[in-house]
C-alpha cells in the first residue's frame, strides 16, 4: 500500500522527543502526572488562536474521542471556547463521547500538524472516523487552519524548560514520581 | 534562445493556476506554492463548499487578498449557489462585500446573481462557474451576451478536443479543472443529495452533508456508509474508502449479478499526463479541485502542479511525483478528456 | 367566487414522455390523451436523449396535429444536456419551428431570446430575480425545479405576476434529480452510449436502482437519474392555487394518465376532496411509493401529510 507523501518539513521537536521515547516510559504511567501536560496542550491552543473555536461553532462543547491505537491510552477532547479540556483515560474505561477518531499516533501527530492529508488517511484505511461525523469534519478543518507546526508552538509554550531535553526531563520526571 | 526553446514558446500560453482555500491556513499554503490565483467562500450557502468549519468570514477573505496580492496572486470569491426566492438578500449581500473588498473575480451561477453583479457592479470581473452547467459554445455565449462573464469554468465533461474547438467560438477565457474530485452529474442540476437528506446542493451549498454521513466499521474491518437512510457503499476488509457521495456509491439492478458502480468509481481527476495538450488548447487558467481539502493536500497538489507548468513552459519534460495517494479510492482517471469513449 | 376563479385558471399540463417507448406507444398514448384527457397543454418532444428523437419523429405530426384539434396547446420541448454536435444541431431544429418552444438549457434560451418561449425544469429558475432576467427575453411560463420547497415557491409567484409569467410545477410522477453526459442505462447492461442499442427501451418507467440492503432507491433513464417514487402533490394542489401557480404538470408514465389527469382535475375544480383523490390515486396500478418530500423542505422521498384539510 502507497503510504500518503508527507509535505516535506522537518520533524517537529515534540516528534523527534517522541519517536526517541520509548514506549514503554509511558506504559506504567499513571495517567493522572501526564494529565497537566494535555491540560497546558489544550489551553495553549486556546489562548493562541480562539478563533478555532469560532470555526466549531455549534459542535465547540461536544466530547471527541482520540484513539491513538498503538498507544495505551485514549484522549477526550472537549473544545470549549473558554475552558478547553483534553482528558486521557484507559481504553477500557470507555470514556462518553459523541465523535471519535482513531489511527496510529504519528499518523494523528501529523494529520494535526499538517504534514498528511487526514482524507487521504480516511482513504487508505488508515483512520477510522465514527459517530457525529459533522462534528468531526467542524473539528478537522477548524485544526487545519492552525498554521504551522501546532505542536511546536505547544512545545515552545513550556516556557524555561522548552525545547525537547525540557520536555523529555518532565517527562521523565513525572515517570519517575520526582 | 534555441530552436526547441522558441517553438514551446509559441506553442503554449502559460495558463493560470487557479487553486482552493477552504480556510485561510490553506489559501497561504495555496500562494505559498505558487499558486497564481485562489478561490474561497463565505461561510454560509452562497457557496458550493458550505461545508461545517471551512470557508472564510468577511475579514479573513479581507487579510487573505492582501497577502494574495502582496505575492502576486488573485483571489476569486465563490458566490456559485442558486438563491431560492426570498433568500436573495444573503447573495446580494455577498456580491456588495467582494466588490467593495476589490476581490479580483466573483464566481457565479445563478443568472439573477450574475445579473445583480453585472448592474450594480459593471466593474467587478464576472466567471461563470461551473455550477451554470454552461456546455456548449451557444450556452457561454448566452451567459457572456447577457451578464459580460470573462472566464467560464467548463463542467467536466469535454474532451481536449471539444476544448480546443470551443475556443475558437466563444467570446471569454476557459478555465479548465485538471485535478481532484469529480462527480459524474451535470453540475448545478443535481437534487440527489436533498432527495435523501432535505439539503440542497444547489440552494445550501451541499454535498452529501456531513450531518446525515454515518461511518460504522465491523470487526472484519467491512466499513459501511450511509447517508441519511440509504447504504451507498461498503468497502470490504482494507479495501480503499472513498466519500459516501450518492453519485459513487455502488448499487444493486436487475441486470447486474452483483453490486455494481451504477454511476462512477470513486475516481479522482488527475490530468497532468494532458497538460500540454491543454496548454495548446487555449486553456487561460487550469483549476485544481479541494477547498475541502487539508492544507497538505493543496500544498502537494499546487506544488506538483507548479512545478509542470514551469517545466512545460521552459520546453522541459514534466515530472509528476505520484499524486495518487491524494486521490480518493487510490485511482485515477482522465475522465472525458482524452476521448470519447468514455461516454 | 374565489375558488371558482382559481378553479378556472388551474391547467392540468401534461410534460414531456422522458422515457423511451416503443414509438407506436408513444403515437398511442398521445391520441388517447388527445381524446379523453382533461389536459389544456401538452409538452411533445426529446428531452433526454437525442439518439431517440428519429424513433417516434414519423409520428411527431400526427400526434401534434390530433392534439391541437382536440384543442389541447402544443408546446416542443429541448433537450436537457446539450454538448455534442448532434444535440445543439437538434436544438437549433426545434427552436426553428414556429410553435411556443420549452428551453431546458441555455443554447436553447439563446436561441429563443427575443420571442415567448418557456423555461423548462431544467433551467435553474430559483428566484425572483433569475425569472426577470429571463422575462426581459421572452419567457412567459417557468416550470420550476422539483426540488423547489412552498416558502421559494410561495415567495416566487407575486413576483411572477408582477412579469405576468405563469408559473408551473410537476405534481405527479418521478422526479429528475440528475443529468450525465454518461448513459447509466447502456452501462448498466454493459455499453456505451454510442452503442446502446436503445437498450433504454425495456424500462418505460425508468431501470431500478437498489442499495446494497436490497433498499429501492433511485430510477435510471438514459443519462437521467430520478427518484424511485412517484411525486404526488394532490394534498397541496389548493395551497399551489392559493399562491398563484396556475399550471400542474403530470409527468407521464406507462400507468393509467388519463386516470390520474382526472383525479387531479377534480381536485383543482373541487370536485373530488383530496382525501378521496387519494384514495383514488392509490388504486392506479403504480409500482412505487408515493412522496412529497421537497416541498417541504424535507428529503425528497418523504411523505408528509398537507396539514391543511
Amino acid at each position: 500500500m502507497l503510504a500518503p507523501p508527507r509535505a516535506g518539513r522537518p520533524a517537529s521537536p515534540l516528534k523527534k522527543l517522541l519517536e526517541n521515547a520509548p514506549s514503554v516510559l509511558l506504559a506504567p504511567v499513571p495517567l493522572a502526572l501526564l494529565q497537566p501536560m494535555f491540560t497546558r496542550i489544550a489551553t495553549h491552543v486556546a489562548q493562541a488562536r480562539p478563533e478555532l473555536f469560532n470555526r466549531l461553532g455549534p459542535h465547540a462543547g461536544k466530547r471527541f474521542l482520540i484513539d491513538p491505537t498503538d498507544l495505551p491510552f485514549v484522549l477526550v477532547l472537549t473544545p470549549l471556547p473558554d475552558r478547553p479540556l483534553l482528558t486521557a483515560h484507559r481504553r477500557h474505561e470507555r470514556p462518553a463521547h459523541v465523535a471519535a477518531i482513531a489511527g496510529t499516533f504519528f499518523n494523528l501527530l501529523d494529520m494535526i500538524d499538517g504534514s498528511l492529508d487526514g482524507d487521504a488517511l480516511f482513504f487508505s484505511r488508515d483512520l477510522q472516523v465514527s459517530g457525529d461525523t459533522e462534528a468531526v469534519v467542524a473539528l478537522r478543518n477548524a485544526l487545519d487552519d492552525f498554521e504551522g507546526s501546532a505542536l511546536d508552538s505547544v512545545v515552545a509554550s513550556f516556557g524555561a524548560l522548552s525545547g525537547p531535553a525540557g520536555l523529555a526531563l518532565s517527562v521523565v520526571r513525572s515517570v519517575r514520581g520526582r | 534562445m534555441s530552436e526547441a526553446q522558441s517553438f514551446h514558446q509559441q506553442d503554449y500560453q502559460r495558463p493560470e493556476l487557479v487553486c482552493p482555500a477552504g480556510t485561510p491556513a490553506a489559501l497561504r499554503a495555496a500562494v505559498d506554492a505558487g499558486a497564481d490565483a485562489v478561490y474561497c467562500g463565505l461561510q454560509n450557502e452562497t457557496n458550493a463548499r458550505n461545508f461545517p468549519g471551512l470557508n472564510f468570514t468577511v475579514p479573513e477573505v479581507e487579510q487573505s487578498l492582501a497577502y494574495a496580492r502582496a505575492r502576486n496572486a488573485k483571489l476569486l470569491l465563490a458566490v456559485n449557489t442558486f438563491p431560492p426566492a426570498g433568500k436573495f438578500a444573503l447573495w446580494r449581500d455577498a456580491i456588495d462585500g467582494a466588490a467593495k473588498l476589490g476581490v479580483d473575480a466573483v464566481i457565479v451561477a445563478d443568472m439573477g446573481v450574475a445579473d445583480y453583479a453585472a448592474r450594480t457592479h459593471p466593474d467587478l470581473r464576472l466567471h461563470l462557474s461551473v455550477q451554470a452547467g454552461a456546455s456548449s459554445p451557444e450556452a457561454i455565449r448566452f451567459y457572456c451576451e447577457q451578464f459580460g462573464v470573462k472566464r467560464v469554468v467548463l463542467p467536466r465533461m469535454l474532451t481536449v478536443a471539444e476544448i480546443a474547438e470551443l475556443h475558437s467560438q466563444i467570446p471569454c477565457e476557459i478555465e479548465a479543472f485538471i485535478f481532484g474530485n469529480i462527480g459524474m452529474m451535470a453540475e448545478g442540476r443535481c437534487s440527489l443529495s436533498s432527495y435523501v437528506t432535505g439539503a440542497s446542493t444547489n440552494m445550501d451549498g451541499v454535498c452529501s452533508p456531513a450531518a446525515d454521513v454515518h461511518y460504522e466499521e465491523d470487526a472484519a474491518r467491512n466499513l459501511t456508509t450511509r447517508l441519511g437512510e440509504y447504504v451507498i457503499d461498503c468497502f470490504a476488509g482494507a479495501e480503499s474508502a472513498g466519500y459516501p457521495t450518492i453519485c459513487k456509491g455502488r448499487y444493486l439492478c436487475g441486470v447486474q449479478s452483483d453490486p455494481y458502480y451504477a454511476f462512477e468509481e470513486p475516481v479522482s481527476l488527475n490530468l497532468s499526463a494532458l497538460l500540454p495538450d491543454l496548454m495548446r488548447a487555449g486553456v487561460t487558467a487550469l483549476k485544481i479541485e479541494g477547498r475541502q481539502r487539508s492544507r497538505a493536500y493543496v500544498k502537494s497538489v499546487v506544488g506538483a502542479f507548479r512545478k509542470a507548468v514551469d517545466d512545460i513552459m521552459a520546453g522541459r519534460e514534466a515530472a509528476f511525483a505520484s499524486l495518487l495517494a491524494l486521490t480518493e479510492g487510490r485511482r485515477e482517471t482522465e475522465g472525458a478528456f482524452p476521448s470519447k469513449r468514455w461516454r | 367566487m374565489e375558488i371558482a376563479v382559481q378553479a378556472n385558471k388551474s391547467e392540468l399540463t401534461l410534460g414531456p414522455v422522458l422515457f423511451n417507448w416503443e414509438p407506436e406507444s408513444w403515437r398511442d398514448f398521445y391520441f388517447r390523451i388527445a381524446d379523453e384527457a382533461p389536459i389544456a397543454t401538452v409538452y411533445l418532444g426529446e428531452v433526454i436523449c437525442f439518439k431517440r428523437a428519429p424513433l417516434f419523429e414519423p409520428y411527431l405530426e400526427a400526434v401534434a396535429a390530433r392534439l391541437q384539434a382536440a384543442g389541447k396547446t402544443v408546446v416542443r420541448c429541448t433537450l436537457a444536456e446539450v454538448m455534442s454536435k448532434q444535440e445543439r444541431k437538434m436544438v437549433d431544429e426545434v427552436c426553428a419551428e414556429e410553435t411556443i418552444v420549452e428551453a431546458n438549457d441555455g443554447s436553447a434560451l439563446l436561441r429563443l431570446r427575443g420571442r415567448p418561449h418557456h423555461a423548462g425544469p431544467f433551467v435553474n429558475v430559483y428566484n425572483e430575480r433569475t425569472l426577470a432576467v429571463l422575462a426581459r427575453g421572452g419567457v412567459c411560463n417557468v416550470c420550476l425545479p422539483p426540488e423547489m420547497p412552498a416558502s421559494a415557491i410561495r415567495a416566487l409567484c407575486p413576483e411572477a405576476a408582477k412579469l405576468a409569467v405563469t408559473i408551473e410545477v410537476q405534481v405527479f410522477g418521478r422526479v429528475g434529480l440528475a443529468l450525465s453526459a454518461r448513459c447509466y442505462h447502456a452501462r448498466a447492461h454493459g455499453r456505451s452510449k454510442d452503442s446502446c442499442q436503445f437498450i433504454c427501451n425495456v424500462d418505460p418507467d425508468g431501470m431500478a436502482l437498489r442499495t446494497l440492503e436490497d433498499k429501492p432507491f433511485l430510477t435510471v433513464n438514459g443519462i437521467q437519474t430520478m427518484s424511485h417514487d412517484y411525486l404526488n402533490l394532490i394534498g397541496e394542489l389548493a395551497d399551489l392555487q392559493a399562491m398563484g401557480v396556475t399550471r400542474f404538470r403530470l409527468s407521464p408514465h406507462s400507468c393509467d394518465m388519463v386516470e390520474v389527469a382526472n383525479i387531479f382535475r377534480g381536485v383543482l375544480d373541487r370536485r373530488i376532496s383530496a382525501t378521496e383523490a387519494g384514495a383514488r390515486l392509490d388504486g392506479i396500478k403504480i409500482e412505487a411509493p408515493f412522496s412529497n418530500g421537497f416541498y417541504y423542505g424535507k428529503p425528497g422521498y418523504s411523505w408528509s401529510r398537507a396539514t391543511a384539510p
